[in-house]
Order: C-alpha cells, then sequence, then structure tokens
C-alpha cells in the first residue's frame, strides 16, 4: 500500500515540470530516483514611467471626502464641498478623476468594490449637479494605497476616502 | 483536542544572500508528534552552505507532525544503512531515522542517496536517490522531505511547492509594490514583477508555470499573465472600472475575474485563446472573489447580494446561485482545498476577521485563526495547511494553520507589507 503510493508519487513527478523536468526510475520497489533539471525564474518588466500619481488640485477646495465604515453614503460636509466643485466643473470643464479607497479590514478585492461605489456616489452626485459624466473617470484602489498607517479607528477613517484629482 | 506551546522555535535556516528575511517560528504543534532523527547527511563533495539535514529538519517540523532529535544528543551520524545501530536511536526515543550521503556524479551534478528507518521495527523503509546542481541544493533537501512525510504520514508532501506574494515599501512617500516567489519556507525569494502601481491577487495557474495578477501600472487595473519561466508578460483585460479577482479554471483555459464595466462587479468568464468573455451574473450587488470548484462547473463567489458579504455558488452553465454561507455577517474570499469539500474563507465575528474553514457538506464552520485582521487564505495543494495574511504590530505577515488549527507558524519578512499569499500547485 506504501509502496504504491511511492510509485503514484513519482508518476506524479513525472507530470509535470516546472522549474524542473524531472524523471524517476524506480528500480524495485524499495529504491528510486528523482533528478532535478537546473532552470530558474525570471522577473518581469513594467512600464509604468509615465504614471504621475497626480497632486491633489485643490484650488482652495476640499478635494477629499471621507466616509463611514462599510458605507458609501456622502457625508453633509462633502456635499457642501462637492456643490462648489460641481460649479466650478461646469463653468470650466476639465476631466477630473475620482479615486476610491477603503480601509484594511475586509477582503482585498471586496474592498476594491467598496472603494468603486464611494467613488461612484461621489461621481453620481457630480452628475446630478449637471457635471458632464464623460468628464469623470472612477478608479478603486481598495486598501492599497493607504492614506494613513496604523490598524486602528483613526488611521481607518483616513482612508475610507474619494479623492478628487 | 488539546494541543500544547510548543515553545518558540527558532529554526535558523542557512541560505544563499536571497534569502535573509524569513525567520520560521512553529507557535503551536501537535501534541503527538512523530520523533525523528535526520542525522547529518554527509555532504562534503559540495561546496555549498546549504545543510541538507537541517531543511529537512526545518521542514518536518513546521508540518507539526514531527519532533525532531537534537543532533548533538545524536550518538552516531551514520550515513547508510547498514552502519546503522538501532538502539542508539531507540534510547533516543526516535521512531524513524533518515540517513543519506552525497556523491558527485560523473556530469558534475550531486546526488543524495537517503534511506528512511524504523527504528522500532529495526528495517529499513526505503532508499531513494535525489540528484541536482549546486544550486538545487534546497530542491533536493525538500524532495528528501516529501517522500519522508508521505512514507510516514501517508500525505503527499509539498514541501516542493512555492509561495506567491505580494509586498509593499513606502520610502519617503512613494510607493514600491512587489510580486515575489518564494519556496513554500519562504526561502529563495524572487522578484518576479515591481511597480510603483499596486498589484493584486496573484493566482497561480494549475501548470504552475504561470501566474495571473492584478496590476494597475497602466494607471488603471488590468489583469495580466506572466510565464515565470520565460517572464513573458500578457495583459489579458483593459476596461474601464473594476479588472480583478483572476481564478484559472482547472485546465487552464479559462480565467474568472470580476469587472465593472456594466456599472458594478460582476463575475466574467474569459476564454483566454479566443479572448471572449461571458458574463456570469447580474446584480446590483457586489459580485467578486470568484473560485473555481474542480468539476470546472461551478464557482464560488463572494456577494453582498443578501445585504452583507456571503459566499455563493454559481453553476456556470445555467447562472443558477445559491447562498452557501449564513454563519456571521462577513464570509468573503472563498478558498477550496483539493479536496473539493473544505472551504477556508474570511470571516468575520464581531469586529474580527478570522480565516475559518467550512464544510461544504455538513456545514460546519471552524475558525481557524485568533489574530485579529486575518485574510487571503490559500490552501496548500496537500490540503494539510494553509497561508494567510495577518498582522504583527502594524506589519502585514503571512502565516500558515493546519486545517485542524493544531499547527500555527508565522513567516515574518524584515522589510515592508507582506500579503496574499498564493500557494502553488504541486510542481513536480
Amino acid at each position: 500500500m506504501k509502496m504504491t503510493l511511492i510509485k503514484s508519487g513519482l508518476t506524479a513527478l513525472m507530470m509535470t515540470a516546472f522549474l524542473a523536468g524531472c524523471s524517476s526510475n524506480p528500480a524495485d520497489d524499495q529504491q528510486g530516483s528523482t533528478d532535478i533539471e537546473d532552470t530558474s525564474l525570471q522577473t518581469g518588466q513594467v512600464d509604468d514611467s509615465g504614471i504621475n500619481d497626480g497632486s491633489v488640485d485643490g484650488m482652495g477646495m476640499s478635494n477629499v471626502f471621507y466616509f463611514d465604515y462599510d458605507k458609501a453614503l456622502l457625508k453633509p460636509e462633502s456635499r457642501a464641498a462637492l456643490l462648489e466643485h460641481a460649479e466650478a466643473l461646469r463653468s470650466s470643464p476639465r476631466n477630473i478623476r475620482l479615486e476610491g479607497h477603503g480601509d484594511e479590514r475586509g477582503t482585498r478585492e471586496y474592498n476594491i468594490a467598496l472603494g468603486e461605489r464611494r467613488a461612484n456616489a461621489v461621481k453620481e452626485f457630480l452628475v446630478l449637479q449637471g457635471v458632464s459624466a464623460g468628464l469623470i473617470e472612477v478608479i478603486s484602489y481598495g486598501e492599497e494605497r493607504a492614506a494613513a498607517y496604523g490598524s486602528n479607528e483613526e488611521a481607518w477613517s483616513l482612508n475610507r476616502r474619494v479623492e478628487l484629482k | 483536542m488539546r494541543y500544547k506551546i510548543v515553545a518558540l522555535l527558532m529554526l535558523m535556516v542557512f541560505s544563499s544572500s536571497s534569502y535573509s528575511e524569513l525567520v520560521i517560528r512553529v507557535t503551536q504543534g501537535n501534541d503527538k508528534p512523530t520523533k525523528i532523527a535526520i542525522a547529518p547527511i554527509s555532504q562534503g563533495v559540495a561546496k555549498t552552505s546549504e545543510d541538507i539535514s537541517r531543511i529537512v529538519e526545518a521542514d518536518l517540523q513546521r508540518s507539526g507532525l514531527f519532533e525532531t532529535i537534537e543532533r548533538r544528543d545524536m550518538l552516531a551520524f551514520p550515513t547508510r544503512a547498514k552502519d546503522v545501530y538501532y538502539r542508539d536511536w531507540r534510547l533516543l526515543g526516535a521512531e524513524y531515522l533518515v540517513a543519506g550521503q552525497m556523491q558527485m556524479l560523473p556530469d558534475g551534478r550531486y546526488q543524495v542517496e537517503f534511506s528512511l528507518l524504523n527504528v522500532t521495527g529495526q528495517k529499513t523503509v526505503f532508499t531513494h536517490r535525489v540528484s541536482g546542481s549546486l544550486s538545487q541544493m534546497r530542491d533536493l533537501s525538500h524532495l528528501i522531505s516529501d517522500k519522508v512525510y508521505e512514507e510516514i504520514t501517508g500525505i503527499r508532501g509539498a514541501f516542493s511547492t512555492r509561495l506567491a506574494y505580494i509586498t509593499s515599501v513606502r520610502k519617503n512617500g512613494k510607493y514600491s509594490y512587489r510580486l515575489n516567489v518564494s519556496d513554500a519556507d519562504g526561502a529563495r525569494e524572487k522578484l518576479i514583477l515591481e511597480s510603483s502601481q499596486p498589484i493584486m491577487s496573484p493566482a497561480w495557474s494549475n501548470s504552475g508555470q504561470e501566474l495571473a495578477y492584478v496590476s494597475f501600472e497602466t494607471g488603471r487595473p488590468a489583469i495580466f499573465r506572466q510565464n515565470l519561466v520565460t517572464a513573458a508578460r500578457q495583459q489579458l483585460t483593459n476596461f474601464t472600472g473594476i479588472n480583478g479577482a483572476p481564478s484559472w479554471s482547472p485546465d487552464d483555459r479559462k480565467l474568472a475575474l470580476v469587472l465593472s464595466k456594466d456599472g458594478n462587479p460582476e463575475i466574467y468568464l474569459l476564454e483566454i485563446e479566443s479572448k471572449k468573455f461571458t458574463r456570469l451574473t447580474r446584480h446590483f450587488a457586489i459580485d467578486t472573489e470568484p473560485t473555481w470548484m474542480p468539476d470546472s462547473k461551478h464557482l464560488l463567489f463572494t456577494s453582498d447580494r443578501g445585504g452583507t458579504p456571503q459566499i455563493y455558488k454559481l453553476n456556470i452553465a445555467s447562472n443558477a446561485t445559491e447562498r452557501i454561507t449564513f454563519a456571521g455577517n462577513y464570509n468573503a474570499r472563498p478558498s477550496l482545498a483539493p479536496d473539493g469539500r473544505t472551504l477556508a474563507m474570511v470571516h468575520r465575528t464581531t469586529d474580527t476577521f478570522h480565516i475559518a474553514s467550512f464544510d461544504l457538506q455538513t456545514g460546519r464552520m471552524i475558525e481557524l485563526t485568533e489574530t485579529r485582521l486575518d485574510e487571503s487564505p490559500t490552501v496548500a495543494p496537500n490540503g494539510a495547511m494553509l497561508m494567510y495574511a495577518t498582522k504583527q504590530g502594524d506589519r502585514g505577515v503571512l502565516a500558515a494553520v493546519s486545517l485542524d488549527a493544531g499547527v500555527r507558524y508565522v513567516l515574518p519578512a524584515s522589510a515592508g507589507d507582506v500579503r496574499e499569499p498564493a500557494w502553488s500547485p504541486f510542481l513536480r
């Protein structure tokens, strides 16, 4: 029984070749051999040199809007600031980017979805105020780009945000 | 079951310069481990700083199922079965003994011939030879561990597998994100991709040759695949909104993934060769984190369509969905064990996020971890352990726990925030 197990293990050894093409020749039930061939992992290259993380262009207005835990509802102070933004964007239209973020609690892909929900809440508000939807791009970073470090309520509340850029 | 603290067992893993970050600590072990002695394998013919016997000892200890005999207590260092005096090992309480020696082959490679001996039964269980180059001493060691573990436990060893994971470092206000691959013990970390923009959600192809992941390198999230041996990369998606959570189908021909181009996150299927996308979910809620069931006909995914995030099962052909989890107000990121029945997930009770296992047949949920912000469970291909991300202080680290919660250890990294482990399939 155990020898069968070894044999099947050896058969499986032969089936995959990743770093290694392996071959195996059990001489008998008590003996076997496994050979590892040489290959190595390679590093890929990205071209992210054209990416500008963008500074928050305030024009005197608040550009960061905070949210409650697990919520995508705009707070009164955010609405007030967004009314100013909407007016500015109506009078002099420009392309803007709304970046949604979440705190570290919960899973990463789910937080990407929550960040998008928040950024969409801001977008919908601006569109209702007459800003052209075509000018607005929504990107969610979830919990991948924290504004504040630390596993505490203070850091978390600073990270649940949408940045208008 | 009762568990005891086996101590903060610091295993110094001797290694090449690329590996200096990870130290293994077994914090909790099985209370009836098998006692085994790994006699120092004579390896004088190879100029290497890797100590094969130490690597095998560390592997076996990390599984929680073995307790190794201290080298300094050994009365002799036999390298062949015929040189073994069983009573020396019985005195030490060893149930098993591994003895071996290395020789150089005519082609310049190295071969270790090793035997597993049953001390109680006074007999050789098997003798096996493994061979490789000077740079593969760790591979040889893990193969020895696999053979020994498999013979004694009846479970296939997963010491020769790898981990993919993400690290991030912030320096002078600038982020650096890295996708790395290391051995399953954290050694031999290799940089696979580095970017100033986030990298997320690494997923192994079932061939073990490729990773799919999310990269923001274009300024927006996109799904890429990358061959680990050739470094060839291909961008697979470029849609407005979320492009996330890739998961390879069992035959590696499709990816389940998430797109929000329709307004909110939905599960899609991508046929990689034909680049054909098929939408699988239609719901205004968040649908994300798909993972394949072994039958290739169903996906498990996270959705908050019921008000809180829960795990759902989706029939790919009919698009019918069925809610799977009901206990707790947050169940997400399903990761299925190879038995197709044990489902690991992130599970919240009150305000803490743990890793829990859920039996798809009985519906029983068991919390496996005790720390606070645990996420990204990934089950080893032999189903014995799972790796997850947690916090030590404010820093992300990787930790492992056995699926019966009896064994835990942490792989702390000295630099940066480590997260999103993905355990490779069997590689050889």
